[in-house]
């Protein structure tokens, strides 16, 4: 293989197996944040067993995220050394932000949180919880604009330089916010941000269920549940809203990736598909489809026209299958999703949530469905994207580190698979134990029981 | 806000980026210092007690350290964006190693504490003291290079690392590694002693003299092979003699560090090992400036902070993030450290 491919395996597993953990740490500083609360104006002690066993797991999603983020910082350099060159002053800028502004906050105060329970007031450890917050979702903010130029650039322009006889070309800032707000900056923010909430409610919510098929830790697992179904809820809504407008910035800005993401070759009306697979030799799609029904969601009117992928090159074109089975997959997620949190809401008001077995299985495994539409999305987003690194501007096979040779590619990638399996491994093992292991239950028996301890 | 640096204090914004870049990595240097000095130190620790201490010394504060880090890569990268893209692909395995021992070393601190068996916690242990030595071994040796200089080829008008990663390993280079651990030692031991008590304090005061003596001979041999082999980093003292201050306040600093550890004023020791850092990395600095990256044997491939930096628009964006972030950093810096001031309890949060 060359290194070409396994550069780009290697990015993808990295920041795919990364992407794991952000999400977990985004949506449950949520959690933890409006547990913490609760508990500091009703005083309800449950409150605080909850933030306090939920935080155990956030610092678990945390440390794991951190330890995977560094390699990420690094990787740019490492193997898209031309690159980092063509697109430092925008990519770096929003990397050194994100450092600045992001991690030292949510580092700082992520050891008042763990560790300063004892050392603070409470209301100085709920302010800690709401800067980890605040830091967790500024750092979604300066890395997704850092995506979304690459994916939408924009406030720049190119600076040829010549070098003895050969000719460089970099990007420069000329307009610093209309960088920051690029196209896509804000719909892919919102869109990724409530991804994440999605992920830290379901893994509440899937918890919670097994403590109450379990009929442990029962009311324990019954407020946590209500707190994690309405953030999921809202989030659930909201990602339609911004799925939606997402769609029409793809439309707008990257049509060539649209086209692909439904498998559209013939520019005219087009359809949606609620699956199918796609036959790129002949350009055809076998499947379930809605005639119309994407001209009407993007122009209101089934026989818009839409760009196809017939107005572009082959050498211009994404993968389209990959594209199209990726996004679906993501909608299909995203609509169970909807249905879970919906139907979840709807029992617990009618008051049958809490026994109806059936139910609490479903949610207990729904953890995955988050975690599947967030790599989904992604993977579409970026597949998509292809064969641009910086979308017109810069091929992905133009970008890479010319020194870099084929056999470090592979034996950093099988480094790091090796690494991340131990890593996972070790995730789950650790999880499943404090999940087992349960709430240390201040409320209920007066005193910490050790044996519920996990760090003792 | 620029026009002061630029105007007032007659800076262009390149320097102005060299001293941010370089006050960022010298943070990291002094603060993960030691928390990688103790991870070195760790194994020699013997009872879970005693181990459980030295992790929770640096518990509440490793990660926000480690920070200075990954804040000093995005620096580069937006600043001298040339030197972050050869250096990384030019060093690949090393990085690629780095970064290995640098997350066994953050998932040791995090997963030890987790499982109370015993082969749980060995294994672990080993895993935080072996990232800890080999990270540290290696930033040294990326040092030693950068000093002593790469070979640097120009290809379509790019500068390009043009050697290979066994190159990287001459002896010069090898000793600044040994050097770092030498100093990463003797800097997280005494940090472990100013925030331990009992037993294991007395223990580590035993160790620090051990390891002072051990930094002391490993920093005059590199001394004396810097003086006789890389002239070019002294050249700068050569030329404006009042830099020599900072040399004469390293070897004071240095000097410093057993007379209050006789003394058991374990701060002002600790204060001595971080100027002795901040000193060295200054004639780090000055030896280097303005190149960034020295280019041995073909000087003129050199990359310095004019060829290698970002466009004048960039660096000055840059600088106004810079001066309203790092303000905030230093306040809850301080903060966090305050907060967890005083001797290491072992509570039920601990690790």
């Amino acid at each position: 293989m060359d290194v070409e491919i396994l550069a780009r395996i290697q990015f993808a597993f990295t920041v795919a197996f990364h992407y794991i953990y952000p999400p977990l740490s985004i949506g449950l500083g949520v959690i933890l944040v409006i547990m913490e609360g609760i508990w500091l104006k009703t005083k309800n002690p449950l409150y605080h067993d909850m933030a306090k066993f939920w935080t155990k797991i956030f610092a678990l999603t945390f440390a794991i995220g951190v330890a995977t983020g560094i390699v990420m910082e690094f990787e740019f350099g490492t193997n898209w050394a031309t690159y980092s060159r063509y697109v430092g002053d925008i990519f770096g800028s929003a990397l050194a932000a994100e450092g600045i502004f992001a991690f030292f906050l949510e580092s700082g105060f992520l050891a008042v949180l763990l560790f300063g329970w004892n050392k603070v007031g409470p209301k100085m450890h709920f302010f800690s919880t709401l800067m980890v917050c605040l830091g967790a979702h500024f750092s979604a903010v300066w890395i997704i604009v850092a995506n979304s130029w690459q994916q939408t650039p924009a406030g720049f322009h190119i600076v040829y330089d010549k070098v003895g006889d050969a000719m460089t070309a970099r990007a420069e800032v000329t307009d610093f916010w209309a960088m920051v707000f690029n196209p896509s900056s804000v719909d892919r923010l919102s869109h990724t941000v409530m991804g994440a909430w999605l992920a830290g409610s379901f893994l509440v919510i899937s918890v919670s269920a097994y403590y109450l098929l379990k009929k442990k830790h029962v009311e324990f697992g019954k407020a946590s549940i209500k707190v994690a179904l309405t953030v999921a809820l809202i989030a659930s809504v909201m990602q339609a809203i911004t799925g939606h407008d997402s769609a029409d910035g793809v439309a707008k800005n990257q049509p060539a990736k649209l086209a692909a993401l439904e498998g559209h070759y013939s520019t005219g009306p087009a359809d949606m598909y609620l699956f199918g697979w796609v036959n790129d030799k002949d350009g055809t799609v076998s499947g379930v489809k809605i005639p119309g029904m994407l001209s009407w969601l993007l122009y209101y009117d089934t026989k818009a026209e839409v760009k196809g992928l017939d107005a572009y090159a082959r050498e211009d074109r994404p993968p389209v299958n990959m594209t199209f089975q990726f996004y679906h997959l993501m909608v299909g997620c995203g609509v169970l999703i909807f249905a879970i949190s919906a139907l979840g809401v709807f029992m617990w008001w009618r008051g049958t949530l809490f026994t109806h077995r059936g139910m609490l299985w479903v949610m207990m495994f729904s953890v995955l469905l988050p975690q599947i539409a967030n790599q989904a999305g992604w993977f579409a987003a970026e597949v998509g994207r292809q064969p641009w690194i910086v979308y017109n501007l810069l091929r992905t096979s133009d970008a890479l580190s010319k020194v870099v040779k084929a056999h470090e590619v592979l034996s950093s990638l099988i480094l790091f698979t090796f690494i991340y399996a131990l890593l996972f491994a070790v995730f789950i093992y650790l999880l499943d134990h404090k999940i087992r292991s349960g709430p240390g239950l201040n409320g209920e028996n007066g005193a910490e029981p050790l044996a519920h301890n996990p760090r003792a | 806000m620029t026009e002061f640096f630029t105007q007032t204090l007659g800076l262009n914004l390149n320097i102005v980026w060299f001293l941010l870049v370089g006050i960022l990595f010298t943070g990291y240097a002094v603060l993960d210092g030691f928390d990688l000095g103790v991870g070195i130190m760790h194994l020699f620790t013997k009872s879970d007690e005693e181990r459980r201490l030295m992790l929770n010394s640096i518990g509440p504060v490793w990660d926000g350290n480690e920070v200075w880090l990954v804040t000093g890569g995005g620096a580069l990268f937006a600043a001298f964006p040339n030197v972050y893209a050869t250096v990384f692909s030019g060093f690949y395995l090393a990085f690629m190693l780095l970064l290995a021992s640098l997350i066994f070393r953050a998932v040791a601190i995090e997963f030890r504490s987790k499982q109370p068996q015993g082969w749980w916690r060995k294994a672990w242990d080993l895993g935080f003291s072996a990232g800890s030595f080999v990270s540290a071994l290696l930033i040294g040796v990326a040092l030693g290079n950068i000093a002593w200089g790469i070979p640097l080829t120009t290809i379509d008008g790019h500068i390009e690392f043009a050697g290979t990663f066994l190159g990287l390993l001459h002896p010069y280079a090898l000793m600044l590694g040994v050097t770092t651990v030498a100093l990463f030692a003797m800097h997280g031991c005494i940090y472990a002693m100013m925030k331990t008590e009992g037993p294991l304090h007395e223990k580590l005061r035993g160790w620090i003299n051990n390891t002072v003596i051990l930094f002391i001979v490993c920093y005059a041999i590199s001394t004396l092979l810097t003086l006789v082999y890389v002239p070019s980093m002294t050249e700068k003292l050569r030329e404006t003699p009042w830099f020599i201050v900072v040399a004469i306040l390293n070897m004071l600093a240095i000097a410093n560090i057993p007379r209050e550890i006789y003394h058991k004023r374990d701060f002002n020791a600790f204060l001595s090992s971080c100027a002795a850092m901040i000193t060295l990395m200054a004639l780090f600095g000055i030896g280097m400036f303005p190149n960034l990256v020295l280019s041995n044997p073909d000087a003129v491939h050199s990359l310095t902070i004019y060829n290698a930096a970002s466009s004048q628009k960039t660096l000055g964006i840059m600088l106004v993030i810079a001066l309203i972030g790092v303000p905030c950093v230093l306040v809850y810096t301080a903060c966090i450290y305050y907060i967890f001031r005083g001797k290491v309890k072992l509570d039920s949060h601990s690790y």
